[in-house]
């Protein structure tokens, strides 16, 4: 072994990171705190730097200024394998849904007789049982989403990314999510997602923050959001006016 | 000529010792061609799709270009570097079914990699994030991207294959056409039908016309059930 590996990953902090693409800055300098067991929503408009923001955060995407900072000094390959992203479109792998949370398993290195247990444990906890021996691309878009959050879960992750994870369900499916973001939770887990749905911030957020142009305009606890934001910008968003 | 078909189909309902070896040295040849040339252009074909690195546009369009190589230039190439004067002239395997499954590689090795490169790199572009997210390195996803593209594989090695048993020209320069050492398919059904025996050049025509035929049919149904079965 190497060094010891830190408790916690947590807090997670950004300062005077900004994103620049071809002359374009798509992220302006911000300065971002995120804490242990937290659930934060990232609310803006489109093209605000959300998905932007967590890929940042989560590591898929180097700043072009500031720095991303972890607790405890942890090396590159703990701080990758105690975290885990969900797209909105999930991308799964040209196998059987089981297959696709043993593989995610095998990446992180992770023994293959574990592998065997912990890829059951994720797929019942998610209710997949009955489809695990499917291939699962074949899978309804409810199903797959729900595979992706599985496949996030055996991983174990101390933080987990999800990047507008209902935009393209039906309600019963957008139901799954929000239960299962509660089940990540009561583990420990802090959650960052992003959304366009306002019922689904009050119901699901700690905090909001809220982004517009790139710009970091406000981060408020959720029921200050919604009924007292600080900013002109938010409070058109919260009453559903175009903000931009 | 009903005659000669006749005495074709005679050929190979009695598996006539000739035609038998014939079709085996052809199949050996061209699945040992098709073996080293996937072994190494499948991870070739990978590498490109994956790095960005310095004349990668030109390699491309040189894979490209030598998809179309005639084979006979295929075998000149090899002809010049076995002949006896050639850098490997030593090695003394002109004329011999080495030096056949030798051309035919530098044949079919630019269709597999060029057309593997082009399914890893679609794939490549999909599995991307989701990869990177799960801490696999670009030299780590090879072996997923392989299997996730094996069915799409599958139909571009059968593509060199294809092409490997049915080319005359490569194997007729380095093989050289010598019975019972380097004859196979093509090559007889040539100096055959030149001969006038019409019986054995038919009777390997429809053979190598079942195999490709079949090969293709294969190819065909492996794209089909795996986009039925796996989308």
């Amino acid at each position: 072994m190497n060094r010891a590996e830190p408790l916690s990953l947590l807090p997670l902090e950004l300062e005077g990171v900004a994103f620049r693409h071809r002359g374009q800055t798509l992220l302006h300098p911000l300065d971002l705190r995120l804490e242990r067991n937290g659930k934060t929503l990232i609310m803006g408009p489109n093209g605000a730097g959300k998905s932007l923001l967590m890929r940042i955060c989560h590591g898929l995407l180097a700043p072009t200024a500031g720095t991303v900072r972890w607790c405890g000094g942890a090396t590159p390959d703990t701080i990758r394998r105690r975290q885990a992203m969900v797209f909105q479109r999930p991308v799964l792998l040209r196998r059987s849904a089981l297959a696709n949370v043993r593989h995610a398993l095998g990446a992180q290195g992770v023994p293959r007789r574990e592998r065997a247990r912990r890829a059951d444990e994720a797929i019942e906890q998610f209710g997949l049982q009955a489809i695990a021996h499917r291939p699962a691309r074949v899978l309804s878009g409810g199903e797959q989403q729900r595979l992706a959050l599985a496949r996030a879960w055996a991983l174990r992750p101390e933080i987990l990314f999800m990047d507008e994870p209902t935009a393209a369900l039906d309600p019963a499916a957008i139901r799954a999510v929000e239960e299962a973001v509660d089940t990540f939770h009561h583990n420990g887990t802090c959650i960052v997602m992003s959304t366009h749905d306002l019922g689904q911030a009050r119901r699901l957020a700690d905090d909001v923050i809220f982004l517009v142009n790139g710009t970091l305009v406000e981060r408020s606890p959720v029921q200050q959001f919604f009924e007292a934001p600080r900013s002109a910008q938010a409070a058109a968003f919260v009453r559903g006016d175009l903000v931009w | 000529m009903d005659n000669a078909f006749q005495a074709a189909f005679r050929l190979i309902a009695e598996r006539d010792p000739v035609l038998v070896e014939i079709v085996t040295l052809s199949l050996q040849v061209s699945l040992t061609a098709v073996l080293i040339a996937s072994a190494i252009a499948l991870p070739l074909g990978a590498a490109i799709a994956l790095w960005q690195f310095p004349g990668r546009g030109l390699l491309i369009v040189i894979l490209n270009a030598f998809m179309g190589l005639p084979p006979v230039v295929a075998g000149l190439m090899v002809y010049l570097m076995l002949s006896r004067a050639g850098p490997l002239g030593e090695l003394g395997l002109l004329f011999t079914p080495t030096a056949m499954v030798i051309a035919q590689v530098v044949l079919i090795l630019p269709i597999v990699a060029a057309l593997s490169r082009q399914v890893i790199e679609e794939l490549w572009g999909e599995y991307r994030e989701q990869l990177q997210s799960l801490g696999v390195s670009r030299l780590g996803a090879i072996p997923t991207l392989l299997w996730d593209a094996r069915f799409s594989l599958t139909t571009v090695v059968l593509a060199g294959f294809g092409r490997a048993s049915a080319e005359v020209g490569a194997v007729l320069i380095v093989g050289g056409n010598i019975s019972g050492v380097t004859r196979v398919m093509t090559t007889s059904i040539a100096l055959e039908t030149n001969r006038g025996n019409l019986p054995l050049a038919l009777g390997l025509g429809i053979i190598l016309l079942v195999l490709v035929a079949t090969v293709n049919a294969v190819a065909y149904m492996v794209g089909e059930s795996a986009r039925r079965r796996l989308g």
